[in-house]
């Protein structure tokens, strides 16, 4: 299992890195931490004939701070991240989620806009991008462009970057006092993809109802989903038991999983229903406890 | 007095057996110094790479290497027609007269028939090249049906898995006892069910290996190979070459990174990387990858059981027939795994009546082989989960219907009435069944439990207990051997042909000298798997050294013991053995200054003085060597008991508490013995609930890396309560029988009758092994999952 | 053994400190750091058992973090301190976490035992590991077929309330 021959590539700055794509494009893949383009190059299941490798491109392995919120760059590893306790106290639904990918070894080398770019729907980390709304910037030799997290995930292990372009970072909102998240994933065992799983993240209203939310599902199609008939059926309710257990219905009904032999459809569809309700009770729970506060 | 007797009374001290020693493997291991194969510096050696087959079963019209060949740092290029002077075919290891065997070469040759089978070899300067080189080989295949289960290989009109065979059946057998016809037709009580187990590959962390230089001096090969089994190898090598078994020289390596089964095997790789070695007169190595150990190396898959009992009311056993599937692969390497599942049916329980039955199917997939526990966690499931069905239909509990059926004490040696795969009379040697179970049941806090899982029921909470209870045969023949040997330095070396991949051979046979001998350890060194040093060996495998090499090496040490005190003897010119070893010197037990180093003995009965007589009486080379063949296998035994909690929304079952009472007869090592057990149960806590290879209806492999196939972690692995009773086999001078399989062998069946227990409630049956998450939320929905509708 | 730089392809200059020692090596880059330690620095302590990523048993560190060596491009490695299991003794003396293997049996066949020592080095460096299930978890990124880990644990819990003079709890 030894990767196939290939240029190998060490940029020095962004606009190298995108000099070189633009003259490779469909030829050419990007390094970063290669915790998921390496067992493709061992496997040979990708053989191109450029590497990209960018960690040596500068300032990119700072978590910022921006006027709003945050902005991970490129260079981030996933550990980093996982450990930032500012990141941690702001964004708890990232750290939640964080702790379920893979393992610690995983971790060291793998960066947060790896796993996006990467774009596997069974990961933690596109889901969670989607129920935080964020913005990816997509850097080629032409400058920088944003797209949002909902159009950014397209289908299996395919994103709207193009051949040409790299991901520079991605920037979500720091969430509201009044905001709430929630990850659940269901994995046959500890580190592994999950069957299914789901992000959500719901803002409150003074009187403790559902002012707006964002449901995210994982695994159970080819990309990241939004279960919009469980939003709506959870926004203006308090999330109570009732709403709780039509909601799972909804979301049974709303996803379409493939089944495998190792998890048949309706398995993983009653799993991520029964997840959902979950979750969205555990956003419930963690109003309560804040009130409570 | 027989032989048997004289050696059997031959008294041994016990300092070291029973001593839990500390491994002298350990620092090497500790510090990355090991010995695997791809750590031994090996200079100028050529890397292997095989090319697979793509597909179940196709034949192969052609195949153009032209292109490979011209890869720079490719030397050569060979495909089974290239291959054609070595190409015999490889004898399943265990037959048996009804076999329809089919020729299994080295490499394909006009027609593949699993995907994984070597097509053609690469040999280059490094593995990365010789991969390169893979890519460019041009195989033109003629696709054919494949045939991807048992059913389908039943299935009236079902294409045949090999063009030109019979059928797809391999071998039909029936085992009887009693009469069975006649128990079931009166029976009071009958129950049936179909169980499906599927487990799968040994997974060892090193894959195999193997590698081959020919010393064109001497013109004796010799080959590094990572089995577990040197000797069988050797003489496979030996047959396909028409070698002399002494020009050819297998060593396996001093470490090997686990085997459990797979590497007992013989596999077209050893005889091919060795012959291109010939052929090139370049040393060669083939380093498996993971990649083809998933697709081509031997594993176990699913064996589908039709299990009926017969009782009476009190839930005594009247019958048992249990007529059953194998997916045997593409070839019989050995058909040991069925054979033993056929007779390990009944257990520790009093049958009079009996029928196994085994279909063993041919199929295109990879051959099947055995894995831990090989064939018995089957068995012991169909027979357990049937225990657990038996009990629910009288409302009698589990653990009393098993205390009533047990087989007691004082009724060994017990005669199942069915033949073991050793080719003798199923006769259990010695046991506890009894100990062992109350064992467990007290141990689990059984009653507390019961009460619990009624209380927590009533909070919609779902409490499980399950119970397994097996009988393990092991220590099988034909024989082991050891040589014992005090060296020119005065150190006793001891070899064994046997080699180990973890199991402290280095530390336990030493232990076993230092009692036979009565000698400090610190003086005896072990040796081990290399047919160069030691002629005849048989392999690890089946749980069966400790038993069997284990009395060769007492054997071999008490008979050096003797010679050593003769020589000693006739220096000191004393009359009588009175001696004993102390330190490095052997002198007399009453006056310890008259004595003589080791140093010296060898020094007189070794090496001698050029030309002058040896002192008479002094027994020229001190070095012996012991054969021990067991009268028949010896039978372990144990059981299991588990509580489980059920999450039915998501089918998570959790283990809460797990309970093992292993009983292998005469505990060497305590530390080592313990080790087995706990590695045996993380193997069958895999088979239980994660471990399940997948193959779809064109047998294509679907489970081929670890991201879809999991082996447990240590957040998987429960932890367990460890008790052991020590039953002496009297089939051995140690009362040793074997230990590496017991772990493994009853804990699916346990976590089976756990989980349906918990879902009671429910009326859910769990009917396939593992037991996993969405087969769980599958029967409590009453679905079928795909499995079983094949 | 065989170098991997072949006639007419461009090889990767890389120095790297391992255990302490500076290594310079010309390298392809398509060579794992793995095999880089391997093949060129004869560092065979290392161990290659799945080439992807997920049994753990090619663990090292780099600038001191746990990582999969199959994982990471040699080149990646250029000026970076690696330490693998040949390190971890002094000379011939075990460290407290080889010792405490040796003496709970924690392993068998001694393939997975290098990524292993590797995993825990990193995680007791970060701080004590008090509780059993705390233990599994720093184990649960490594497999190991032979032991069923319960030797680890308590190798683990042993040399953290050495390193860390806390008690286990039990």
């Amino acid at each position: 299992m030894k990767p196939p021959r290939f240029t190998y590539h060490a940029p020095a700055t962004v606009d190298e890195a995108t000099a070189v794509l633009t003259e490779h494009a469909e030829d050419a893949k990007v390094l970063a931490g290669g915790q998921s383009l390496i067992p493709l190059l061992s496997f040979r299941l990708a053989a191109p004939e450029h590497l990209v490798d960018i960690n040596r491109l500068p300032g990119l392995d700072q978590i910022e701070r921006t006027g709003q919120g945050w902005r991970i760059p490129a260079l981030v590893r996933q550990r980093a991240a996982e450990r930032s306790p500012e990141l941690a106290a702001g964004v708890p639904l990232l750290a939640e989620a964080l702790r379920h990918v893979a393992h610690p070894q995983i971790r060291n080398r793998g960066t947060v806009c790896g796993s996006l770019a990467h774009g596997d729907s069974s990961a933690e980390l596109p889901s969670v991008m989607v129920a935080l709304d964020a913005r990816m910037s997509v850097a080629s030799a032409n400058g920088v462009r944003q797209v949002g997290a909902d159009d950014f995930f397209q289908f299996h292990l395919t994103t709207a970057i193009e051949p040409h372009e790299l991901l520079l970072a991605v920037e979500f909102d720091e969430p509201g006092p009044r905001t709430f998240g929630a990850f659940q994933e269901f994995a046959l065992r500890r580190g592994d993809f999950c069957l299914a799983g789901t992000a959500v993240t719901a803002t409150f209203d003074a009187d403790g109802s559902v002012e707006r939310c964002r449901v995210v599902a994982a695994g159970v199609a080819p990309t990241p989903l939004r279960l919009t008939a469980v939003e709506e059926l959870a926004t203006g309710s308090e999330l109570d038991a009732a709403t709780l257990v039509a909601a799972q219905e909804v979301a049974c009904r709303e996803v379409s999983p493939l089944g495998d032999a190792r998890a048949d459809a309706a398995y993983r569809r009653q799993l991520l229903s029964v997840l959902v309700r979950r979750a969205l009770g555990a956003v419930r729970e963690k109003r309560e406890n804040s009130d409570a506060a | 007095m027989s032989r048997r007797d004289e050696q059997a009374a031959v008294p041994f001290t016990k300092n070291m057996i029973g001593a839990a020693v500390e491994r002298r493997e350990d620092y090497r291991l500790l510090t990355g110094h090991g010995k695997f194969l791809d750590d031994l510096d090996m200079p100028d050696t050529l890397e292997a790479a095989f090319l697979r087959s793509s597909f179940g079963h196709a034949r192969i019209l052609g195949i153009d290497t032209s292109a490979a060949l011209a890869v720079p740092g490719v030397v050569a290029v060979f495909t089974g027609e290239d291959l054609r002077p070595m190409m015999k075919p490889m004898p399943a290891k265990v037959a048996h007269p009804d076999l329809q065997e089919i020729a299994r070469l080295p490499m394909a040759l006009d027609a593949v028939h699993y995907v994984g089978e070597p097509v053609a070899v690469v040999i280059a300067t490094n593995r990365y090249i010789a991969e390169d080189a893979l890519d460019l080989i041009d195989v033109d295949y003629q696709e054919l049906p494949a045939i991807s289960s048992t059913a389908a290989a039943l299935a009236p009109d079902a294409p045949l898995a090999h063009e030109g065979a019979r059928d797809n059946i391999a071998v039909h057998v029936t085992q009887r006892a009693g009469d069975p016809d006649a128990a079931f037709a009166s029976a009071p009580h009958v129950l049936s069910e179909t169980f499906t187990v599927t487990r799968g590959g040994g997974h060892s962390m090193e894959c195999r290996a193997v590698a081959a230089r020919l010393d064109t001096v001497t013109g004796q090969l010799v080959v590094w190979d990572s089995t577990q089994a040197p000797h069988y190898a050797r003489n496979a090598l030996a047959n396909l070459y028409d070698m002399r078994e002494d020009d050819i020289r297998l060593i396996a390596p001093a470490d090997v990174g686990g085997g459990f089964g797979p590497k007992a095997q013989f596999y077209g790789e050893e005889a091919v990387v060795p012959w291109v070695a010939m052929q090139l007169r370049k040393p060669v190595k083939w380093i498996e990858d993971r990649r083809e150990n998933f697709i081509s190396t031997m594993m176990e898959r699913t064996q589908t059981h039709r299990v009926k009992v017969a009782f009476d009311d009190d839930g005594m056993l009247l019958a048992l027939r249990d007529v059953f599937e194998h997916d045997q692969g593409a070839y019989v390497a050995g058909l040991q795994v069925p054979m033993i599942t056929l007779s390990t049916v009944p257990g520790p329980y009093k049958i009079p009546n009996i029928h196994t039955e085994l279909f063993s199917c041919y199929t295109n997939m990879v051959p099947t082989s055995s894995v831990r526990g090989a064939g018995r966690p089957q068995a012991v499931a169909a027979m357990e989960r049937m225990m657990d069905r038996v009990a629910e239909y009288l409302g009698m509990d589990p653990a009393e219907l098993r205390r009533r059926n047990l087989i007691q004490p004082d009724e060994f040696p017990y005669k199942v009435g069915l033949m073991f795969r050793d080719g003798s009379p199923l006769t259990y040697d010695s046991g506890n069944y009894p100990e062992l179970l109350s064992g467990v049941v007290e141990r689990i806090d059984y009653d507390g439990w019961r009460r619990r899982q009624a209380e927590l029921r009533t909070q919609g909470r779902l409490i499980g207990i399950g119970i397994a209870c097996y009988v393990e045969g092991c220590g099988l023949g034909p024989y082991e051997g050891a040589k014992a040997r005090l060296t020119n330095s005065g150190e006793v070396l001891v070899t064994l042909a046997a080699a180990p991949q973890g199991q402290g051979y280095e530390t336990v046979y030493a232990q076993i000298a230092s009692d036979a001998m009565g000698l400090d350890m610190e003086h005896i060194r072990v040796t081990t798997g290399d047919t160069g040093r030691i002629p005849f060996g048989q392999g690890t495998f089946a749980s069966r050294i400790t038993a069997t090499a284990g009395p060769a090496v007492l054997q071999a040490c008490q008979a050096l013991r003797a010679r050593i005190f003769t020589t000693a003897a006739v220096m000191l010119k004393i009359e009588g053995d009175n001696f004993v070893f102390r330190g490095d010197r052997v002198c007399l037990a009453e006056d310890e200054s008259i004595g003589a180093t080791l140093r010296e003995i060898t020094q007189v009965a070794n090496i001698g003085k050029h030309g002058i007589t040896l002192l008479r009486g002094v027994p020229a080379g001190l070095e012996t060597q012991a054969y021990f063949a067991p009268e028949r296998a010896a039978y372990a035994s144990g059981a299991h008991a588990v509580v489980v909690e059920v999450d039915p929304e998501t089918g998570r079952a959790t283990v809460l508490k797990y309970v093992i009472g292993h009983d292998c007869g005469t505990v060497i090592n305590p530390l080592l013995v313990d080790g087995q057990v706990l590695g045996g149960f993380g193997a069958g806590i895999g088979n239980a609930m994660y471990e399940e290879q997948f193959y779809d209806e064109s047998a294509q492999p679907q489970t081929t890396s670890y991201l879809d196939f999991s082996l447990p972690s240590s957040m998987e692995v429960p932890p367990v309560t460890l008790f052991h009773v020590q039953s002496p086999s009297p089939l051995n001078p140690l009362g040793a029988k074997g230990a590496g399989e017991g772990g493994t062998i009853p804990a699916p069946a346990a976590i089976a009758n756990a989980v349906e227990d918990a879902l009671r409630p429910f009326g859910a049956r769990i009917n396939e092994i593992p037991v996993t998450p969405p087969r769980i939320v599958a029967a409590i929905a009453g679905r079928t999952t795909a499995r079983q509708m094949s | 053994m065989q170098p991997d730089v072949h006639d007419g392809i461009d090889g990767q200059v890389l120095r790297v400190i391992v255990n302490g020692k500076e290594h310079r090596g010309v390298t392809e880059a398509r060579t794992t750091l793995a095999d880089f330690l391997r093949r060129e620095l004869a560092l065979t302590g290392t161990h290659l058992g799945c080439e992807h990523g997920v049994c753990g048993a090619c663990t090292v560190l780099v600038n001191g973090s746990a990582v999969r060596s199959c994982l990471m491009l040699a080149v990646q490695a250029d000026g970076a301190e690696v330490e693998t299991v040949e390190g971890l003794a002094d000379g011939n003396e075990l460290s407290p976490l080889q010792e405490a293997f040796h003496r709970n049996h924690a392993l068998q066949c001694g393939f997975c035992t290098g990524g292993f020592l590797m995993s825990i080095t990193a995680a007791l460096r970060e701080g004590p590991v008090e509780t059993e299930e705390e233990a599994r978890e720093v184990l649960s990124g490594n497999i190991c077929r032979c032991t069923g880990y319960a030797g680890m644990i308590k190798a683990v819990l042993e040399t953290s309330e050495q390193a860390h003079g806390t008690k286990a709890a039990s």
